[in-house]
């Protein structure tokens, strides 16, 4: 949880009972209204058996204003298909996607483009930069479409590359750049226009395990800054934990299942997800919140740690004070105690 | 795998074997067999004439008025090139190679262009400079626009495809026939035919590049908000800027080509014109001179094409210098032209080069040519004799009539015969033994083939050989393919010249493929080899194609075997090339893999290298296939036999109907061979999984 201990409950994106089949008759599944009755493995099945593709079958899920939504799942699992289903570079076969409440799938081709130009911004994996233009232009490209003027399109494109730490290579072209500083040009471009919904499609999977986590921390400083609504794609489980504060796990199209990175750790729904999660140590993965020890009376003169912090980074206070610490949340109240036995305690939950 | 005997295909091509024996047997009772019946040819070509006549009748008129039109820009372009001062004109050129390419290329410019001065050849050869000035930006114009309607449009692109093909395949002077008699005699027509020839390249290069624009970048552009223009504009258009200004350069070179080739019909006054009067006036020396003008100016403007072409990858630096350095550059040339012009008024020298300053060294190199070729007399005659003794005439007509006293001093008696049969039919069940029917299946034809020779074969069993192994290799729709084109040939009564062409052709492209695609081998191992080798490929592949001619006709006169050279010479080309490129470019572990399994050279070369690089090497005999055809239509101006020579003979006796069915012949033999080889390429890298580039 990257932010509040709340999330805002208000929904940005929501996308309903979406399918994209591939096929030469892939409308004709969904010409009536009863495929809706089916179960969606048998009819995703169904559809397979007549020689067509289904990439993705009836994904639902909802992202709050402000929260960070990660799709995780390995290749083939409809991950990149489900994302441009949202912006419509692929245009799904059945289902809906509201944005702010309205049905994007409704909206004409000119709606859309300014829908894209003013709420919409998008990281690809391998960039997506114009070879022909310099970092300031490709980042000022999309004010560019729009229509500003030059002397605008500069001012506003210099304020993200001072968020995303450019300064000194408005010059250089894409080619001149390494991975990170391009994808940091991407990340750039895709805020210029100050989106509020923010799609990144597997932004650090071509970069360096080194890079990539300095990208991931680079991420959410940014994030904190700018609070968008983000649907977060990766094929890296440990990535997903790292960022996300609630996630999807996808296979064969369908979703296996949503929550909080805890939630699927503590409660994963079957053997699939157990193999992602079982390698993941816990430490790492459970917060301050996560080990309240419900029984324990609060302390007012304990050390006070916040709600947030990664139990690992909490081991060297457990060991000395015996007592425990006490867990505050961001408004300062105090949540309850933490201590080294509910430590072991949440540890041999997790373990079962 | 299994393969016996027993096999499907294996019975398949035994079968048709014992056919062609049978064919063979028969074919002296029954005539029809060796010579398609005079009764059953089908009069396409009187049809044509006869259609033609009539469409000309009613509508010559508007084809009068667009030459009158067309003309116009010709003209003027001429007399703009001519009354600017040469110095000027050489200024600007030279300025823009530097721009393009730098300070080498800006000297070889200069150095070249002067030379057409200093030899007397400038004004025909701006003639000829116009009309490609003419012709490329509307070359260009029409193949940008058809290439990005057949980007966006599916079925725009299955229509544009195949008329391309054709563009690309029929002989070029076929193509001149129609437009002459259109058009009627001029300039004109070669601009037509230079259009109509120039356009295709830029076609399949503008939707190549449109589609290898990555996914991920029309991505990003939409979802920056780039409307269907915005996104075409200005993203997917400079993003695939290279392979367009690729194109540029290719339908420049194409459309040189063409403007010389068109010269042939005359009332030009162009440099090819000249060319080819001294060619015909058999003044090879004078030939030689002007030819270098034409290949200098080939050289040039390839150079400078290509050169903006490969500097659009890296170019430029900040925007703002860049902006002025263009300004600074447009200025400078612009001062510098009125400088040069104005001095041009003062010094005549500089704006018409006089007559009795011009050199000539035709007569030196006649001379060099003459004592060379009196000094290797015998050796010339004996490579020619023993060229057309023991390789051209048993290819043609057999061994059965080759072999004489006279030729390979005895006769061919039974013993031989029986010695000939007996031992490659013996060799070829040894491989049947060891289980490789396709190279029994090849002997047995091949011993067929040598022995009764390619034009005495009889036509039913050569359609039959031709369509079951197209359909080995394709499947029913490359087999109904074959077999309707070949059959098309036959009945408008070509075969017989089609299977000369063929012949010639068949020896040149044998010889290339083995020894060009040996010489790529070699370089792609030899630093040296390579080096030496690449300057001299590209020189060939710029020159226009009856220059290369020039220095044949001096050696070993007109003739088959002289074309047979000139056609080996140019279409040795690809095979080097492809070669090169395949072995050049394997995956590095696959070879770095074999080498630590313990493998020697050879071994990485004849089990590892070889084998991965074959659909490369199989796409350069594709493409020496074509370049041999293309050679072999302007060989036809040395006298050969075959269906390039009916085109030819079309061309000046102005009979379209014969001359356009013999060019479309020839387009339907290049279009089978081209479509069988790519598929065995294809076929071949789709199987080790390898895309080829």
């Amino acid at each position: 949880m990257k932010n509040n201990v709340e999330l805002s409950k208000q929904i940005k994106l929501s996308c309903r009972n979406v399918w994209k089949v591939y096929g030469d008759n892939s409308d004709g599944f969904f010409s009536n209204n009863s495929y809706s009755q089916e179960d969606p493995s048998i009819l995703s099945k169904k559809i397979t058996e007549q020689g067509h593709i289904v990439a993705n079958a009836n994904v639902s899920f909802d992202v709050h204003i402000g929260e960070i939504f990660v799709i995780m799942g390995l290749s083939g699992s409809g991950k990149s298909t489900i994302v441009r289903c949202l912006s419509r570079l692929i245009e799904p076969t059945v289902g809906e996607i509201l944005l702010d409440e309205e049905n994007l799938l409704g909206k004409s081709e000119k709606e859309l483009i300014e829908i894209r130009r003013h709420k919409m911004g998008m990281v690809f994996q391998n960039f997506g930069l114009l070879p022909h233009l310099n970092v300031i232009e490709n980042i000022a490209f999309p004010l560019k479409l729009q229509g500003l003027k030059e002397k605008e399109r500069i001012k506003k494109a210099e304020r993200v590359i001072e968020l995303v730490g450019l300064n000194g290579r408005e010059s250089n072209f894409p080619m001149e750049l390494s991975g990170g500083q391009q994808q940091r040009v991407g990340i750039a471009r895709s805020l210029a226009v100050e989106p509020d919904v923010w799609f990144l499609d597997e932004p650090f999977s071509a970069l360096d395990p080194l890079i990539r986590k300095q990208m991931q921390d680079e991420f959410l400083r940014i994030q904190s800054l700018q609070k968008k609504s983000v649907v977060f794609i990766t094929h890296d489980f440990q990535e997903a934990l790292r960022i996300a504060d609630r996630m999807a796990i996808m296979r064969d199209g369908q979703i296996v299942q949503i929550g909080k990175p805890v939630d699927l750790i503590l409660n994963p729904v079957d053997n699939y997800i157990k193999d992602f999660t079982k390698d993941v140590p816990w430490e790492s993965v459970l917060k301050a919140s996560d080990i309240i020890d419900k029984s324990q009376k609060i302390l007012q003169t304990a050390e006070q740690v916040p709600f947030d912090m990664p139990v690992a980074k909490m081991l060297p206070l457990l060991s000395k004070k015996s007592m425990g610490v006490v867990v505050v949340d961001q408004a300062g109240e105090k949540l309850g105690m933490a201590n080294a036995k509910s430590f072991v305690s949440a540890l041999a939950i997790s373990e079962n | 795998m299994k393969s016996t005997i027993f096999e499907k295909n294996t019975l398949s091509w035994i079968v048709i074997i014992l056919i062609t024996i049978v064919l063979l047997f028969f074919q002296d009772k029954w005539d029809w067999i060796s010579k398609y019946p005079k009764e059953l040819i089908v009069p396409v070509s009187d049809w044509i004439n006869f259609s033609m006549e009539k469409f000309i009748d009613k509508f010559g008129w508007f084809f009068l008025n667009i030459s009158w039109l067309l003309s116009w820009p010709i003209i003027s372009a001429q007399w703009l090139l001519h009354s600017v001062p040469w110095v000027v004109i050489i200024f600007l050129v030279t300025f823009t190679a530097y721009l393009s390419s730098g300070l080498k290329l800006a000297l070889f410019t200069l150095s070249a262009s002067f030379y057409m001065v200093l030899i007397g050849y400038w004004d025909e050869s701006m003639n000829t400079l116009a009309l490609v000035i003419i012709s490329v930006p509307m070359a260009i114009f029409i193949g940008f626009g058809l290439g990005v309607w057949g980007f966006f449009s599916k079925r725009a692109e299955k229509v544009i495809m195949p008329i391309l093909d054709i563009f690309q395949t029929v002989p070029t002077f076929a193509y001149l026939l129609p437009i002459l008699l259109l058009f009627g005699f001029g300039t004109v027509v070669g601009l037509i035919a230079s259009i109509l020839y120039s356009f295709p390249p830029m076609v399949r290069n503008t939707i190549l590049g449109l589609k290898r624009v990555p996914d991920h970048i029309i991505e990003s552009a939409i979802m920056s908000g780039a409307n269907s223009k915005q996104l075409f504009w200005q993203a997917m258009l400079p993003s695939c800027k290279k392979q367009i200004l690729l194109g540029i350069n290719q339908s420049t070179m194409a459309a040189l080509s063409m403007v010389i080739i068109a010269a042939i019909i005359g009332g030009t006054a162009d440099i090819g014109w000249e060319v080819l009067y001294y060619i015909r006036k058999a003044e090879v020396g004078q030939s030689l001179v002007v030819g270098l003008v034409i290949a200098l100016m080939a050289i040039i403007i390839d150079r400078i094409t290509s050169g903006f072409a490969l500097k659009s990858d890296k170019e430029k630096k900040s925007l703002e210098f860049f902006k002025n350095f263009r300004m600074n550059y447009l200025s400078l040339a612009i001062a510098g032209s009125i400088l040069l012009f104005l001095i041009a008024r003062f010094f005549v020298v500089l704006d018409d080069w006089p007559y009795n300053l011009s050199v000539w060294v035709s007569g030196y190199i006649n001379d060099l040519f003459e004592t060379f070729v009196k000094t290797f007399r015998t050796e010339i005659k004996q490579l020619k004799t023993y060229t057309l003794f023991f390789i051209m005439l048993p290819t043609k007509i057999g061994f059965q009539e080759a072999v004489s006293p006279f030729t390979w001093g005895f006769k061919l008696e039974i013993v031989h015969k029986v010695f000939y049969f007996a031992s490659l039919f013996i060799l070829s069940l040894w491989f049947l033994k060891n289980k490789k029917n396709n190279i029994f299946i090849f002997i047995l034809l091949l011993m067929i083939f040598l022995y009764f020779g390619l034009t005495h074969m009889p036509w039913p069993s050569l359609l039959l050989i031709y369509s079951f192994f197209a359909w080995q290799v394709g499947g029913y729709k490359l087999a109904l393919g074959t077999f309707f084109g070949l059959g098309f040939i036959v009945v408008v009564g070509m075969w017989p010249e089609a299977m000369i062409s063929v012949y010639l052709c068949g020896i040149a492209v044998v010889f290339c493929f083995i020894v060009g695609t040996s010489i790529g081998i070699w370089a792609a191992h030899n630093t040296i080899v390579s080096a030496i080798v690449r300057p001299i490929n590209d020189t060939l592949q710029t020159i226009p194609l009856f220059v290369i001619l020039i220095p044949f006709v001096m050696l070993f006169k007109i003739g088959d075997f002289t074309a047979l050279l000139a056609i080996i010479i140019y279409a040795i080309v690809p095979s080097i090339r492809y070669a090169e490129h395949g072995i050049r470019n394997l995956p590095s572990e696959v070879i770095d893999a074999s080498k630590m399994m313990g493998s020697t050279k050879t071994q990485l070369l004849f089990l590892v290298k070889l084998p991965l690089a074959l659909p490369v090497i199989m796409l350069g005999l594709n493409q020496t296939i074509m370049y041999g055809i293309a050679m072999l239509v302007i060989a036809a101006l040395i006298g050969t036999n075959g269906l390039e020579q009916i085109v030819f003979i079309g061309l000046t006796d102005g009979n379209m109907g014969k001359g356009l069915i013999a060019g479309l012949s020839m387009a339907i033999i290049a279009m089978i061979v081209d479509r069988i080889t790519k598929t065995i390429s294809e076929k071949r890298s789709e199987a080790l999984g390898l895309a080829i580039k």
